[in-house]
């Protein structure tokens, strides 16, 4: 990178972008429209854009999808422990999203052949998530410490929902598996009770759960995960699997 | 905020399966005409409804009009939240439901069991009417949430022919095909597939009557194209792009149509599919698609235009017996016009490969002087209200459908007169 008199965006230690230049507003509205592209289908995504030392030359899919993924630590995680596996962070506000792709490019630079598997998108997961994904495509997707939205009447800006879970079972394959953590606990019990009660998803039992080393992951990869765990608060997680219903609907 | 702006609202046309009726809804006026009899139809409020005397039983614009496939069953519904059942044999409401929120399309499955409606958040409802009885007002019926389109507004509704699917379109270029659930009332979870190819709002959806089509689905868009779908699969088998087939981009002399300027605004399949009458923005009259569902073709056959007047269509209805299509143009009160509202019907008769198109003449309209002076409030019409109305009605379907763009400023100042703000301070 060429040296600037000006202060750069990245730091000169580690290479990695500053994250106080990439401030943003810390709450978005998920319900005003934004104006960024959005793919048509998703056929329209273009794939060698995000996984350039992948494509044009493989047939893969994306499979995790991290919804809200704020400064990407979760898929900085993921992205070494399933090497083979395509992953995108879904984000609202644009500094944040840029932060990561910034952050994962460096990444790249300096770990030569790794970090090429995730990349990010800035869009409202809320709109647009069958635009980005086929049917059955995913096989994990991540809540992590969404935004609470306490007031009642702004529930229907919670990332998870009952109508939203019917897109999210649409995008999972079966056997797919969604993982929502919080140290709200209103919004815990909120999110358990939505996949509780929706006939397209079930508990994951406890062995499962700690059979599973993404789990482990949801407390303590993100930002806001480690902020909590500073904080030593409480966190509340639900996790869940996309199943086959049992009566058959048609 | 929207809520304050007086809205013109398109002139709907439905055409009873049997031909039995016509329906026309301008503005707040629900206007039926009977076919059989030859005379205007008489509707009667239902007896729950507080003002069974007033003429009007829908308080502002209608949105949505249509029959069950059956012929047993006429729904209304709009933005005064309030949707109407009608039993198509007597004109007697037999239920009123409200809403709370404006309704923006409406849907009967085709075994008449339910009825379902979208509101201005992209909810849809349903309300399970089975066993009414035509002479009977339904009771005590509330609906429940089925699906939801995140804050879009729902612009079509339909139900697949054999009733598998309900189809959902939206102002954001997307079409949803969702498992219409054996118990509607715990919701309908099971996405089949999403119909994704659309560059603009969806505005109308149509299915093909055909036993071995049932699956097939056309869509008319703001980006001013007709599209074929499998929506068991939600692939994308054909696109016509009409404005440009029909010749509308080259009569614009700069090669560059404003925008949404073609936007189709209904289609309507006939002959089986065979053919499919298409309005599209711009165009004073309908195009004919050819459509071969198993070669995945869809063509333009031919325009038929309508001469003399400035009528593009706000909306279509076949009459399959007669072979008739009959087509409205107008719009609900046209601002600073003395003109309360304004509906002008014409009928194409002869929709058919071999045969050919004719516009009918006033004269030869089936139900006459009388069906115009029922439908269309008067039987001649005035020429200027015309040339307005055609402005209006551009208007409106931009209303309706186009995603008002925001400058940042007014995003902001939007923001600090937003009334959870207000009373913070
Ligand atoms: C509290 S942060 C948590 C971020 C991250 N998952 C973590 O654990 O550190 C929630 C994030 O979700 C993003 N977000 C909210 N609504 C969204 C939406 N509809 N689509 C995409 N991102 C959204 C916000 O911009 C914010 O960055």
């Amino acid at each position: 990178m060429p040296e600037t008199g000006v202060k750069s965006t990245f730091s000169k230690s580690t290479g990695l972008p500053r994250k106080r230049f990439y401030r943003a507003r810390a709450h978005s509205n998920p319900l005003s429209d934004s104006h960024f592209p959005v793919p048509i289908s998703p056929s329209h995504v273009d794939y060698s854009i995000h996984f350039p030392q992948i494509f044009p030359d493989s047939s893969k899919k994306i499979q995790f999808a991290d919804v809200g993924c704020g400064f990407g630590g979760l898929l900085i995680s993921l992205a070494t422990l399933f090497p083979e596996t395509l992953m995108v962070g879904m984000e609202l506000r644009d500094k944040v999203s840029e932060y990561v792709k910034e952050r994962i490019l460096s990444l790249r630079v300096a770990n030569p052949g790794q970090y090429q598997n995730a990349s990010v998108v800035r869009t409202n997961s809320m709109k647009y998530i069958p635009n980005y994904f086929e049917k059955g495509q995913l096989s994990k997707m991540f809540f992590l410490f969404p935004d609470p939205h306490f007031k009642e009447k702004n529930h229907r800006r919670r990332v998870i929902s009952p109508f939203l879970l019917d897109e999210y079972a649409y995008v999972l394959g079966v056997g797919g598996i969604i993982y929502t953590i919080t140290d709200v606990e209103e919004l815990g019990d909120w999110m358990k009770s939505c996949l509780e009660n929706h006939p397209l998803f079930e508990a994951l039992t406890e062995k499962e759960l700690e059979a599973d080393p993404v789990v482990k992951l949801l407390s303590s990869a993100t930002e806001e995960g480690q902020k909590v765990a500073r904080n030593e608060g409480q966190t509340f997680q639900a996790v869940y699997r996309r199943i086959v219903p049992t009566e058959q609907t048609s | 905020m929207e809520e304050t702006e007086a809205e013109v609202a398109p002139a709907l046309i439905a055409v009873h399966p049997h031909r039995s009726s016509v329906a026309v809804a301008v503005g707040y006026d629900l206007r039926v005409f009977d076919l059989l009899a030859g005379v205007g139809v008489t509707l009667v409020n239902d007896s729950s409804s507080s003002s069974s005397s007033s003429s009007s039983f829908h308080k502002d614009s209608i949105r949505a009009i249509r029959f069950s496939a059956n012929g047993n069953l006429f729904v209304s519904a709009g933005d005064d939240k309030t949707l109407k059942i009608w039993s198509s044999i007597s004109w007697r409401c037999i239920f009123t439901l409200s809403s709370e929120k404006r309704i923006s399309a409406v849907a009967i499955s085709n075994d008449e069991s339910c009825v379902c409606f979208a509101d201005k958040f992209g909810v849809v409802w349903v309300v399970d009417i089975t066993g009414f009885d035509a002479n009977q007002p339904l009771l005590d019926k509330k609906p429940t949430p089925l699906l939801s389109h995140y804050c879009s507004i729902i612009t079509s509704l339909e139900f697949s022919p054999d009733d598998r699917f309900i189809l959902s379109a939206d102002r954001d270029f997307k079409i949803r095909v969702t498992n219409f659930p054996k118990k509607p009332l715990d919701g309908a979870h099971e996405i089949q597939s999403f119909c994704l190819g659309h560059t603009e709002f969806v505005s109308s959806l149509a299915f093909f009557q055909a036993q071995e089509y049932q699956h097939h689905l056309l869509s008319g868009s703001g980006d001013s194209t007709v599209r074929l779908w499998d929506v068991s699969s939600g692939a994308l088998l054909d696109t016509c792009d009409v404005a440009n087939k029909a010749g509308l981009l080259e009569s614009n002399g700069n090669g560059k149509s404003e925008e949404h300027g073609h936007a189709v605004t209904d289609l309507c399949t006939t002959l089986d599919g065979l053919l499919v009458a298409v309005a599209i923005q711009g165009l004073q009259g309908i195009a004919l698609l050819s459509c071969n569902v198993s070669a995945q073709t869809l063509t333009l056959a031919k325009v038929v235009s309508i001469e003399g007047e400035a009528f593009v269509p706000t909306c279509l209805g076949y009459a399959a017996s007669a072979r008739e299509l009959w087509i409205v143009t107008g719009v609900s009160s046209l601002p600073g016009c003395s003109h309360p509202s304004f509906a002008r019907v014409r009928v194409i008769s002869g929709i058919d490969i071999e045969q050919e198109a004719v516009v009918l003449g006033d004269d030869k309209m089936p139900g006459g002087e009388k069906l115009l002076e029922t439908l269309q409030g008067t039987a001649s019409v005035d020429e200027n209200a015309f040339l307005a109305a055609a402005e209006a009605v551009k208007t409106a379907m931009c209303n309706l459908l186009i995603k008002k763009q925001y400058t940042s400023e007014s995003r902001e100042s939007r923001k600090k007169t937003r009334n959870d703000r207000k009373l913070k301070q």
